[in-house]
């Protein structure tokens, strides 16, 4: 018994679910960086395995593509943390609902 | 690759997964994400990407995970304040998760075994990275220098 391509792609959707959940339904800005980190790595894996079912698995491209958007990731993450950093300074909170300055 | 194995680690990353989204404390739900994480490099060793895998630990737990730590220590005087929980949030994240899984079991082609490959040695992902992908990898250095840059200014004191 063998794992398929279609197994690794469930769990992936599952990841990518539970951090949209993480992102659509908790009001903490946090919470909202992790479940956006949630679904990137989401897509890592489905790179990933789509590398290695392919036909021709030689070129490692996939692996290319995980380790480039593992890089872009931690520059998000970075950016990400530091605005919740900047805008608690302002606001002293780090509840999005709260963040309606600019509200029409 | 093992169907033992793979279950295992589906559920340990996916039960991670979910508590790092619906834990309460904020610190339980930021370490539960830091689990969720070393079941995702499980995945990539189980594929047998190692060099991914040992960069994402690196990198996520490394770094992300405790700059996560970090940014909670630093903004937590309001801890309890945000209890608001949107269910609305629920629906969408199984519908999605419905659609995709109706989706993937519909196609047929997708249900293939793993080919033997040779093993993905770090040497090969380097002659890549040196050869074929030296412009985005110089790219990625430019992109990280500007994120590192704006990250700074951005948590700078303000001068009145």
């Amino acid at each position: 018994m063998t794992t398929t391509l279609q197994a690794f792609l469930i769990v992936s959707a599952g990841l990518f679910s539970i951090g949209l959940l993480a992102a659509l339904s908790r009001r903490h800005a946090i919470f909202i960086l992790i479940g956006i980190e949630l679904m990137l790595a989401a897509a890592n894996l489905n790179f990933i395995a789509f590398w290695r079912f392919a036909p021709q698995p030689h070129q490692p491209t996939g692996v290319m593509f995980a380790i480039f958007s593992i890089a872009i990731s931690a520059a998000e993450a970075a950016i990400g943390l530091a605005m919740v950093i900047a805008v608690y300074r302002h606001y002293h909170t780090t509840n999005v609902d709260q963040f309606d300055q600019l509200k029409g | 690759m093992s169907s033992a194995a793979f279950v295992i680690i589906a559920i340990f990353t996916l039960a991670a997964a979910l508590a790092a989204a619906t834990l309460q404390k904020l610190m339980h739900a930021a370490l539960s994400f830091a689990v969720a994480l070393v079941g995702l490099a499980a995945f990539f060793f189980l594929l047998g990407a190692e060099f991914v895998g040992l960069a994402l630990v690196f990198i996520y737990i490394g770094a992300v995970a405790v700059l996560i730590v970090f940014t909670i220590l630093l903004t937590r005087r309001d801890v309890g304040k945000n209890r608001g929980f949107n269910w609305a949030g629920v629906l969408i994240a199984l519908a999605v998760f419905g659609g995709l899984t109706w989706s993937i079991l519909k196609t047929q082609s997708l249900s293939i075994l793993a080919p033997h490959i040779r093993a993905l040695t770090v040497k090969r992902i380097g002659e890549a990275l040196m050869t074929g992908y030296v412009w985005p990898l110089q790219c990625v250095g430019v992109l990280l220098t500007a994120a590192l840059i704006g990250a700074l200014i951005l948590v700078m004191e303000e001068k009145r």
